[in-house]
Parts: structure tokens; C-alpha cells; sequence
């Protein structure tokens, strides 16, 4: 899985869409959505912009993109296919809402920087430095400021996304184990998981 | 004295106990309605396994229609729509609605009355928008918020900042509500309302049903916004009380809160709108569009699949062929539409006319099924998108436009402008008094189309 912060710091090569409104459809196209088995989806991101992308892309990558970046349908598949394809984040000019709001409720980063795609190479070496708020690109040897995320985003990424914030105010604990499940899983099993939780 | 607020700042505010609200602001608001379908619950009931919950908040809260791919149409889809139901009937939801009784959820919500003024409502799709008509706050979002709403019945926003539109005017005859929702889109671009809620107000909304308002909320994530929203009024009240014995709240904005863009459209000055392919906000008035030959043209969607766009398109259609090489399928939004479309004879027009007439689904305005695309194929849709790949193959070309001008392009051709299908009966002309090949006065005009 991808999208682990690790002191704050996000580093990986680029991947560069700097294209506006690239939407949901072209991020996981509607036929892959009779599965939700996020290792499913990630075979499909970006199928219908850039068929290569997925055999491309590297573990801890990052993603940039232009204008509006996801716009479209509210599909979490969007952000589950990217991230279970190994990006790390996705840095772009600003966001479509309910991408943003899912990927930041998955824990796993979106940072607004306006015009950052029209300057990155794909394969450029990017950091991301959250305490500092900027982005640094190693390759050009640039430091681009990023907008800095609000204090409740801040507290839902450091928490791990918004279930492990609702667990633990509720005094459980979120086990995302759970998802290897398979998507045919049954009510008996559902129960059985809760029993063991 | 408290700040002026808007409709969707008071909705918000009266939800999470304050007295106002700042766009920009995080609250946590308490979730009236939470709407469920086969494609982001299954995975929002996977997580809530994973919190080691058992038990949604509310089942009195929750209403749940399989939609997007009904009836199912692979292996894959059938496990969830059997996921869906399973849980349904292990958390004891009643308002569940099983095919033969489904419908797009956007548009089943409110003909059961479930929506109401006042109300905030969430689900896991992009055009819950749509039950914004009925003055609630209604928005769409991903699955994991479907899981902690389900979970808590709360969920965080950011406050929105609200745009004004005021349509003054009156639409004319053969210019429909898609046909100005296509236009506002054009003008503000798809991301022109990006976090925002829009707000309509004016003559030309306050004279539209419910179903023609719904058109207008339903597209406001085409352009990019967290709501499209509308004050409840006499017509609102109207059509609830058919539907539902509930009380509500109606709020209304102050005449002095804060806006953060105001619009001024004449609507007497539109005609009708094609959004070009690949995107909602290539709208182009119909004189500008040229000749484009389609392959399919389809009436379907939460945007314009209501009964009253099967009459338009019926109209159309009536006494007329679908031209040679031309798909035309007509898909009801709901199975109650359906049955209404039955017993009013309007599947007897689209038949004879070649269309094919499905069940209700979301189907291939998604690219799902029910009529997805080919390779280069062109199709004229009354649905809301027409990204790249969006009905189907990502060189597919998509046109959006009102029920109207699909029905009239199904029978051309090509993409035409719907007045001329929707012509005058002529013994009328008569009686308003028009001169034989003249043309007639805007009384005239009124008086002829006001059968």
C-alpha cells in the first residue's frame, strides 16, 4: 500500500497529467466498478488516459496533475485504484471536491499547488515535505509551496484517514485487515468478523 | 444581531448545533437521510466491519435502491446487489427497494416523499445534488463517509460558499431546464462552483415543476458543486404532500447574506443547448452545433428520465420513425415512472416510433449497460456527462442535451433542433387569430402553445 507518511515526507518519481478536469471515469472507467477489491481496480487507474500507466508506475510514485484533477462521479475507487497502484500522493494545480474528500478520508494525500504540473517532468525525483509545506523537485532542483492542508485535515491524515478517527472516538479499534476479504464475502463471514473484533 | 445567512449555511448550522455558520468553516453536521446503492455501499459496509461495528445509526434514516447496474448484468454485480440486500435485511432497513420496485435513486428519493425541506442528506454519488430542489442540503460523497455516517449519523463539511443565480424570464417554448442548466454550466465551466453550493432563485424557477427544478440541482457537480439548491415554495409543498404526511422546515436565505458571486440570466433569451463532447460545459446553443450524425441517441438518467421528459420526448416522437441506422433507447428513471409511462401510452409511441424502452437503471450513462458505446460511435444523451469513455469506449462521442432535442435527433438523424418536431397543432392557429404564413405575435405564441 502506498500513501504511508513517513516523517512527514513523501518522496517518489513523477508522473505528469498536466491536462484539466482529468475526471473519475478516466481514472477507474464505470466497467471496472462491479468490483470494489482495490488490487482489481489499481490493474485499470488511469486506463483510459494512459493505458501504460499501470505497468509504469513504481511503489511510493507520485502523481501530478492540472486543474479540477478527479472531478467527475464520487467513486472512492478512483483513489483506491491509484493508491493500490502504488501512488503515494497526488500533487495537483487543485482538486474536485469529492476526490479530495476521499482521498484525504483514506489518509492518503492530496496537495494543491497551483501550476506545479506545467513545470514537472515525468521522472522527475519529488518530495514533499509536509511540515515545511513545500515540494521540492531534486531533478530541477526547484522548492515549489504547497497550500497548506487545514487543522482538521491535518488531524483525519495523521490519524489515518477518517474510519480510524470515527473508531477511536468511539472507543473501537479499526482493523484494515479486513479488507482482504474478497468482495463476495458473506453475511456469515461479516458476522464472524465482528465477533472477533 | 446574527450574521445574514443562506438556505444551505442555515441548514447546516441548525445540523450541528450553532446558531451560524462561516463558509469555510469545518462543522459536523447530524445526517437526515442517508441514500444507498449498489456501487459505494458495499465497500461502506466492508469498512464498518472493519470499526467493528454492527449496528448502523438510524434505520429509519437510510434508503436503499439498487440502481447502476439493475437488473445485474455480470457475476460481479450480482455479489453486490446480494451484499446490498443481505445487509438490508440484517439491519432491518425497510424503505428498500427491490427491483421491480427501484428506481435511480436521485429520482426515486423524492417521487416517495422521502426527501424534505430542511433536510441534510448524503450519498455515495455524485448527483445526490439532485434533492437539493426541494430546499435540503443534499451532497454527494465517497464511500468511507458513507460508512461513518452510517456508523455515526454525523458527518464533517466545509461550509460552502454560496453562488447566486437569479433566472429571471421565462423559458421558451421547445427550451427546457437541461437546456439552461447546459447554459449556466457553459458560462462557469465545470469547475466554475468547485466547493460551492449554487443557489437558484427567480421567475423562471419559481414557474418550473419539481421535476424541471431537479434537472437544474442535479447537474451542480457538473460544475463542480457540493450542492444545487432551491427555497421550497408552493409547488414544492404541492408536490410533497401527494407523497408524504412528514413535517418539515423551510428555510430561506436572508435577503442580505453573503454571496460570494452573483448570476443574472434572462431565461426568455435561451434556446436549446447541446454540451459537445468531452465536456458538460461545451454547451453550445443548437444553431451553432452544425451537422453531426449520431449512431444512438438515449433518454435516460436522474438528470431527464421523469415522466413529464418521456411526454416530451413522447411528443416528439408521436407519428414519427427513428431514422434508419439510429438506436433510441428510452430508459424511465423509476419503476413507478415506468408504470405511469405504461398507462399513459407513451411506450406505445416510443415503440412505434423503433425505440426500445428498458427498465429503470442508471445503465449506460455510465457506460454500463443498456446501450454502451463503440469505438467513434456518436451519441445524442439527455444525461449529465460526456467525459472521455464515460458511456463507453473512451473514442466515443457523447452530446448532452434536453430530453426534447434527443427525441427529435433519434428521428432525424442527426442532431436537430427540437422545435421543429414540436410543432403547432395548426387548427390552432386559427383560433389565436394568426394569419395564414404569418408569423405570430408572443400572445399569440402563448396562446398556441398553452394546451
Amino acid at each position: 500500500m502506498g500513501s504511508v507518511v513517513q516523517g512527514g515526507v513523501i518522496r517518489g518519481h513523477a508522473h505528469v497529467y498536466p491536462r484539466a478536469h482529468i475526471n473519475t471515469d478516466e481514472i477507474i472507467p464505470a466497467r471496472y466498478l462491479n468490483t470494489h477489491d482495490h488490487a482489481e481496480l489499481a490493474k485499470h487507474a488511469m486506463e483510459d488516459i494512459d493505458p501504460g500507466f499501470v505497468s509504469r508506475v513504481k511503489q511510493g510514485d507520485i502523481l501530478v496533475g492540472g486543474e479540477d484533477f478527479g472531478c467527475g462521479s464520487s467513486r472512492e475507487h478512483a483513489v483506491w485504484s491509484l493508491r493500490t497502484a502504488g501512488i503515494s500522493c497526488v500533487i495537483a494545480s487543485n482538486f474536485a471536491r469529492i476526490f479530495f474528500r476521499n482521498s484525504l478520508n483514506n489518509g492518503f494525500l492530496s496537495i494543491e499547488c497551483a501550476g506545479f504540473a506545467d513545470k514537472a517532468k515525468n521522472g522527475d525525483d519529488l518530495e514533499v515535505d509536509l511540515a515545511k509545506g513545500v515540494i521540492r523537485n531534486h531533478t530541477q532542483g526547484t522548492e515549489h509551496i504547497f497550500v497548506a492542508l487545514t487543522p482538521f485535515v491535518q488531524e483525519m491524515i495523521a490519524a489515518g484517514g477518517l474510519l480510524p478517527m470515527v473508531a477511536k472516538k468511539r472507543g473501537t479499534v479499526y482493523n484494515p485487515a479486513i479488507a482482504a476479504a474478497k468482495p463476495d464475502v458473506s453475511v456469515a463471514q461479516l458476522k464472524t468478523v465482528r465477533v472477533v473484533s | 444581531m446574527a450574521r445574514p445567512q443562506t438556505i444551505t449555511e442555515k441548514i447546516l448550522a441548525a445540523h450541528s448545533d450553532r446558531d451560524t455558520v462561516r463558509p469555510g468553516e469545518i462543522v459536523n453536521a447530524r445526517i437526515d437521510l442517508v441514500v444507498c446503492h449498489e456501487i459505494t455501499t458495499p465497500p461502506a459496509i466492508r469498512m464498518m466491519a472493519q470499526m467493528g461495528v454492527t449496528k448502523v445509526f438510524d434505520a429509519s434514516k437510510i434508503v436503499v435502491t439498487p440502481d447502476h447496474f439493475v437488473p445485474n448484468k455480470d457475476i460481479q454485480t450480482a455479489e453486490l446487489t446480494k451484499e446490498l440486500r443481505n445487509w438490508v435485511k440484517a439491519q432491518g432497513i425497510a424503505r428498500y427497494h427491490e427491483l421491480g420496485e427501484h428506481g435511480i435513486c436521485h429520482a426515486l428519493v423524492p417521487e416517495k416523499g422521502y426527501i424534505l425541506p430542511g433536510m441534510t442528506a448524503v450519498c455515495g454519488d455524485s448527483h445526490t445534488t439532485t434533492l437539493g430542489a426541494f430546499g435540503a442540503f443534499a451532497s454527494g460523497v465517497g464511500s468511507t463517509d458513507v460508512a461513518a455516517v452510517l456508523t455515526t449519523g454525523e458527518l464533517w463539511f466545509r461550509v460552502p460558499e454560496t453562488i447566486r443565480f437569479n433566472v429571471t424570464g421565462k423559458l421558451p417554448h421547445g427550451v427546457y431546464s437541461k437546456d439552461l442548466i447546459l447554459h449556466i454550466i457553459s458560462k462557469i465551466g465545470v469547475d466554475g462552483a468547485r466547493y460551492c453550493a449554487m443557489e437558484y432563485h427567480g421567475s423562471a424557477i419559481a414557474s418550473m415543476s419539481m421535476e424541471a427544478r431537479m434537472t437544474i440541482t442535479n447537474m451542480a457537480v457538473e460544475a463542480g458543486g457540493k450542492t444545487g439548491i432551491m427555497e421550497a415554495d408552493d409547488i414544492t409543498k404541492n408536490y410533497l404532500s401527494a407523497r408524504t404526511d412528514e413535517t418539515y422546515t423551510v428555510y430561506k436565505s436572508d435577503g442580505d447574506a453573503e454571496y460570494s458571486a452573483v448570476h443574472n440570466i434572462d431565461a426568455s433569451a435561451l434556446e436549446p443547448v447541446v454540451a459537445l463532447p468531452s465536456l458538460p460545459s461545451n454547451g453550445r446553443f443548437i444553431g451553432e452545433v452544425g451537422h453531426v450524425a449520431i449512431d444512438q441517441a438515449y433518454i435516460g438518467s436522474c438528470t431527464n428520465a421523469r415522466i413529464e421528459d418521456l411526454r416530451i420526448a413522447a411528443r416528439v416522437m408521436k407519428g414519427r420513425r427513428v431514422a434508419d441506422g439510429v438506436r433510441c433507447i428510452v430508459v424511465p428513471s423509476t419503476s413507478g415512472v415506468w408504470r405511469q409511462a405504461l398507462r399513459e401510452g407513451l411506450f406505445e409511441v416510443f415503440a412505434e416510433a423503433g425505440c426500445v424502452v428498458s427498465t429503470a437503471t442508471c445503465g449506460a450513462c455510465l457506460g454500463g449497460s443498456m446501450g454502451v458505446l463503440g469505438k467513434q460511435e456518436v451519441c445524442i444523451s439527455s444525461t449529465n456527462r460526456n467525459f472521455v469513455g464515460r458511456m463507453g469506449h473512451a473514442e466515443a462521442l457523447v452530446y448532452l442535451a434536453s430530453p426534447a432535442t434527443v427525441a427529435a435527433s433519434a428521428i432525424a438523424g442527426h442532431i436537430v433542433d427540437p422545435r421543429e418536431y414540436l410543432e403547432r397543432p395548426l387548427r390552432r392557429e386559427k383560433e389565436a387569430g394568426v394569419p395564414v404564413g404569418a408569423v405570430a405575435t408572443p400572445e399569440q405564441e402563448e396562446y398556441l402553445w398553452g394546451v
